[in-house]
């Protein structure tokens, strides 16, 4: 290449090559990849028939359940530790901490695992409420605790000191101010992280498959997968992945939505 | 007497801020406190409602001791109004929202009594038609202004205001100051710390000037402003008043007008010459020329 390309030429020359090798890849995927034993293996219409509505009503039915009582566990648990984290009594600031650098320094798979063999150990006789479901909430939100607990937290420091001053200028309460004024402008602020924190707990609701469950209380990874092993066939694995999509796409789009609108809203004085 | 601050004492970890501070404010008196900044001014005025706890000292308020450690201090702070530089209105209620929240919350007043005291004191700032509006679509001055009708709200003896018009566009520091005028016509107590020497001039009673954490002179404003005795008192003025003179290096201070332009946000050097009865130190210098 000559030395002597203004610059819009150079830009032109590297955006060619951009879409060039962008190009190729699709070709490669496209010549190399064996298109025929893959739908075979994927794609098969009438199997894909047969899972329906089983899949809806009762796979992606439980993984719903799961997901939301794991985050309503978790959202409690982890306003509770947020508060702790923000104290002026050392101790709960230290033990908030703890929690949360522990909870978020495991892999989900571990707690889930706990959660299903030490808790029956550590208290025998006595069951863990609500059976599977109580058994996912609890791992579920253990672990999604100690993430909204962080998220919480940092909502609430965003809120700026001077409302707080106004608030207790004004003869509020310290919980007072904080119900009455912080939390609702630090509740804006978390509603975008929080959908996320969604987004992935619908996602590691997936570990359900390592508590061992009933048919009925299945979700959608572990039906995907007993009924591929069935069939000897993957469709399902497939069809189970756009159930994921169908819910974790919009999701996402949502969030995308609500920090472009409290983008724009932030001028707030 | 409504404020007595006897022997005030405030230090931040080890750097003392204020350094024995006796101050009286009569029921019904005016009060400005005037100083460089970094003399203390905000935390005398926040040690008046233990925004700020002090190390040392006594204050007492419409006769209830704030000090004293079994005081409460919720139902002093009902009894004092105070007003920021920064508005601090709560931004995701509307202006009306902010009036009867308070209200509602505090004093567990009605709905309806709330909503009628709003009014009230919206007109008195001369806000009625924006009750449905929300602080962010209001200029700053209309901010400022319901922050005070919010203050208002809550019935209280004593208005605390800390530079109340040092954040505001020059055009609109004089609506802000006349409805404070006319609380101080009206018999309100109040301290007000500020810049505006014109606002000092005309409605305080009294005047007090602060440097370094100590009262250094204190008096009417006649002779404060007018005709101060002090040294530090005569330089601060000076930078005050002419903030684009020609000054020798020893005499600048930190004070953040003191390199004169409008540029130097919360300085001393907004919107003087806006306010009416301007006095023999040239006023009118003083706004951004
Ligand atoms: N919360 C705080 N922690 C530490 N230092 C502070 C705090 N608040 C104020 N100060 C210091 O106290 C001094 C006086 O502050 P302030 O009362 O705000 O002065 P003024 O209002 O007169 O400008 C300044 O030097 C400031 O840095
Ligand atoms: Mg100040």
């Amino acid at each position: 290449m000559s030395p002597r390309l203004t610059r819009r030429q150079r830009r032109r020359v590297s955006r060619g090559a951009q879409y060039a090798v962008l190009a190729a890849a699709v070709a490669l995927v496209a010549v190399l990849a064996d298109w025929g034993r893959l739908a075979q293996q994927f794609a098969q219409p009438d199997l894909a028939g047969e899972l329906f509505p089983d899949i809806i009503t009762t796979a992606l039915r439980n993984t719903v359940l799961y997901t939301v009582s794991g985050f309503a566990f978790g959202l409690v648990l982890g306003l509770v530790v947020a508060l702790m984290r923000l104290s002026s009594i050392a101790p709960y600031r230290w033990a908030a901490t703890v929690y949360i650098e522990f909870f978020r320094g495991l892999p989900a798979l571990l707690i889930f695992i706990f959660v299903g063999v030490a808790v029956p150990l550590a208290f025998p006789g006595t069951e863990i409420p609500g059976g599977t479901y109580g058994k996912v909430a609890l791992g579920l939100g253990l672990v999604a605790a100690a993430y909204i607990a962080e998220t919480v937290r940092a909502g609430i420091q965003a809120v700026p000191r001077g409302q707080m001053e106004a608030a207790r200028s004004l003869g509020f309460s310290y919980p007072r101010a904080m119900v009455s004024v912080i939390f609702p402008q630090a509740f804006r602020i978390v509603i975008p992280p929080l959908t996320n924190e969604l987004v992935l707990l619908f996602k590691d609701s997936s570990l359900v498959l390592f508590l061992g469950v009933t048919l009925d209380e299945r979700e959608l990874t572990k039906f995907g997968r007993d009924l591929a092993g069935q069939s000897a066939n993957s469709t399902p694995i497939l069809v189970a992945g756009l159930c994921y999509l169908l819910v974790t796409v919009p999701l996402s789009l949502l969030v995308r939505r609500l920090e472009a609108r409290t983008a724009v809203e932030r001028p707030w004085r | 007497m409504e404020i007595e601050i006897r022997g005030l004492h405030k230090s931040f970890g080890d750097t003392p801020v204020l350094r024995g501070i006796d101050l009286e404010v009569a029921r019904g008196e005016t009060v400005c406190v005037i100083g460089p900044s970094g003399s203390g001014k905000s935390t005398l005025l926040r040690c008046v409602n233990l925004l700020e706890e002090p190390t040392e000292g006594r204050i007492v308020v419409g006769g209830a001791e704030v000090t004293d450690p079994e005081v409460d201090i919720d139902a002093v702070r009902r009894r004092i109004g105070m007003v920021f530089q920064q508005f601090n209105l709560f931004p995701q209620l509307t202006v009306a929202g902010n009036l009867t929240l308070p209200q509602r919350r505090v004093l567990r007043r009605s709905k309806a009594r709330a909503a009628e005291v709003a009014r009230e004191n919206l007109a008195r700032v001369g806000l009625l038609e924006k009750a449905d509006a929300y602080p962010a679509q209001l200029s700053g001055g209309q901010q400022q202004r319901v922050a005070i009708a919010r203050a208002l709200s809550m019935g209280p003896e004593v208005m605390l205001f800390d530079e109340p018009t040092s954040s505001l566009d020059p055009e609109l520091v004089g609506d802000v100051l006349s409805v404070m005028r006319r609380l101080a016509a009206d018999g309100m107590t109040m301290m007000v710390v500020t810049h505006e020497m014109s606002f000092a001039r005309e409605v305080a009673d009294r005047v007090v000037f602060l440097d370094d954490g100590v009262i250094v002179e204190e008096g009417p404003a006649a002779q404060v402003v007018g005709a101060p005795r002090h040294e530090r008192t005569r330089n601060f003025l000076d930078r005050v008043l002419n903030p684009a003179a020609p000054r020798s290096p020893g005499a600048v201070s930190d004070e953040p007008g003191a390199g004169g332009g409008p540029g130097s946000g919360g300085g001393p050097d907004s919107g003087g010459g806006l306010d009416s009865g301007g006095g023999p130190q040239g006023v009118s210098d003083s706004g951004r020329g």
